[in-house]
């Protein structure tokens, strides 16, 4: 399945992604997400499709440790989060609940490409531009943890945190 | 073999087999796991799908964020925490009762200690040489349940802090100032440990205002040694018994080292839209300001209120400018009453909330109107951080703030003090 990359810069916070005005809305995800990015781009939770992309600069999800964050994008549809960097909490949540983030060269990303993820080739095609970027492997925790369904899953099936 | 730097030693005493190298992943035991009223009732649904049990004596909820409830939805989320503490007999920490990181470094956090919340700020407790760090609702579900978390050791940079602060200038300029050579992610995944003469001098508050902005570079944790400061400190709450000195060894080894001169430090600023987006106040000097805060878990300690009383004491603040103050704690807010600096601020103007988050949070206590700008001692400056994304906030030291509630624009609060 394929999807259109919405683009943003540098430094998005977990403040824009999910504001702690609406704090109230946090046991009624729906509505949280229906707030998804919009201090950064306005349009985006009105106008963001099942299958598109958040595709970002450098240190995505900065800032508080608010897992709602990571929740919200998922339950947009998004499909992953492309970015040059992550922060680090944010990065650990996304994996957590099973939204794959990943960390590569968007610089050949425009916004409203068409995009398609291939997790386990480590491989991202921008069918509009027909480019492949590739992507190293992540942590083999992360990769556990994701192939898993996310930790809450992995910890529920295993019963305790062993990786090996 | 090298020695170990703090982050080094804490994680490894915590591991089964005794000693770490950065860049290992490990298994931790951890000595207390904590949430709030943002992430808890989040967090609760997780326990309830993994059908854990969080251990009584080591599990803290605080209620904190969004105090007093401002809307029924708010006050229900609290209900859900309150209720989920009160039914499984663990530690809470009501309304009123403080923000988490400030009330954890007054009765729970030992130096030696390893940590983690719910809460990027967790990181705090570093001040007095306890490991912390923030995460999920998921991964602190998961450490509730199982009494540990998993963990990369992180590499540490050591910023050494030669001379000593001058006279109007503080801890908070000191951090805005590492912030301005770091950035927002120059120390994603890394520990930051403090040292020097600077810190040598610099009280057990002054470091948990340190600790507590690390993770506005990115870092995992932050670390200050345990010292003679760290045992004062621990008297001070009656916890005495708990101090135990800790140092890094001489030979451990640090991926960077930052070297900072305290002497020639000038009150810093942090502009409008990030925390490292920082000038010196010369650079900011007649800014307009519209509201002060004087809050959050990053100052707001009694050596800070101390200060601010000192500036306030015979003085009004600027005549169409809301002074906000909110105190970081219960304990705090008693200390503000015995020593007379409760009365200082309400004469001066100020409007005194209860103990919690406050604006900083953007949830309640000072929302600012559209245009408005913020001088504020808290720690973040984001888009939309403190209630409206319209707004903006500028951020500093409590000298800083209170001095710029006088005039009314940013001031340099070496005029005052």
């Amino acid at each position: 399945m394929s999807g259109r990359a919405w683009k943003f810069g540098d430094n998005i916070s977990t403040d824009e992604i999910t504001p702690g005005r609406y704090m109230g809305l946090r046991s009624n995800i729906t509505e949280l997400a229906k707030h998804t990015l919009e201090d950064a781009r306005k349009e985006f939770p009105s106008s963001v499709r099942a299958g598109d992309f958040v595709v970002a600069s450098k240190n995505f999800g900065m800032g508080s440790s608010r897992e709602h964050a990571p929740i919200v994008i998922k339950t947009c549809g998004v499909t992953a989060v492309l970015a040059v960097s992550f922060a680090r909490i944010f990065y650990r949540n996304a994996i957590n609940i099973g939204l794959p983030a990943i960390a590569c060269d968007t610089t050949m990303i425009n916004e409203g490409d068409e995009l398609e993820l291939n997790l386990s080739e480590g491989e991202v095609q921008n069918l509009t531009r027909r480019i492949k970027i590739h992507f190293p492997p992540m942590s083999r925790e992360m990769q556990v943890i994701l192939s898993e369904g996310g930790l809450i899953a992995y910890v529920e099936k295993h019963g305790d945190l062993i990786f090996s | 073999m090298t020695g170990n730097t703090l982050a080094e030693k804490l994680i490894g005493s915590h591991t089964a087999k005794g000693s770490v190298t950065a860049g290992e992943v490990v298994i931790v035991r951890v000595d207390y796991t904590f949430s709030h009223d943002a992430a808890g009732p989040l967090l609760i649904q997780q326990l309830a799908q993994l059908k854990g049990t969080p251990d009584k004596n080591h599990t803290i909820f605080f209620i904190d964020h969004g105090v007093p409830s401002p809307t029924k939805e708010l006050a229900n989320d609290q209900a859900t925490v309150r209720n989920y503490a009160s039914v499984n007999g663990l530690i809470l920490s009501d309304t009123g009762n403080g923000i988490c990181h400030q009330v954890i470094a007054e009765d729970y956090a030992s130096p030696g200690d390893l940590l983690v919340g719910t809460d990027s700020h967790s990181c705090t407790c570093g001040g007095l040489c306890a490991f912390g760090t923030g995460m999920g609702a998921t991964d602190i579900a998961i450490a509730m349940k199982l009494r540990k978390t998993w963990l990369r050791v992180p590499e540490s940079i050591k910023i050494n802090v030669e001379g000593r602060l001058p006279r109007g200038v503080f801890a908070k300029d000191l951090i805005l100032k590492t912030l301005s050579i770091l950035g927002t992610d120059g120390a994603t995944y890394e520990s930051l440990e403090f040292d020097g003469p600077a810190i040598d001098e610099l009280e057990v508050y002054g470091r948990l205002t340190l600790t507590n902005m690390a993770v506005e570079a990115g870092a995992k944790t932050a670390l200050v040694k345990s010292d003679n400061r760290t045992k004062t400190y621990l008297k001070e709450f009656d916890r005495e018994e708990r101090w135990r000195e800790i140092h890094a060894d001489d030979d451990a080894s640090y991926q960077s080292e930052i070297v900072i001169n305290a002497s020639e430090l000038q009150p810093q600023i942090a502009f409008p839209g990030s925390p490292s987006n920082v000038k010196s106040i010369s650079e900011a000097r007649d800014v307009k300001v519209n509201e002060v805060y004087i809050g959050s878990c990053t100052n707001t300690r009694i050596e800070d209120m101390r200060i601010v009383a000192g500036i306030f004491k015979n003085r009004e603040k600027a005549k169409g400018l809301k002074l906000i103050v909110t105190p970081s704690s219960r304990k705090l807010y008693i200390k503000l009453m015995q020593e007379g600096i409760l009365e200082t601020l309400i004469q001066a103007g100020a409007a005194v909330t209860p103990p919690g988050c406050g604006v900083c949070y953007g949830a309640v206590g000072g929302i600012p109107a559209d245009n408005e700008v913020i001088f504020s001692t808290s720690n973040r400056n984001f888009t939309g951080r403190t209630g409206n994304p319209k707004a903006q906030t500028y951020l500093g030291s409590p000298a800083t703030a209170a001095a710029t509630a006088i005039t009314g624009k940013i001031t340099d609060p070496r005029e005052y003090v």
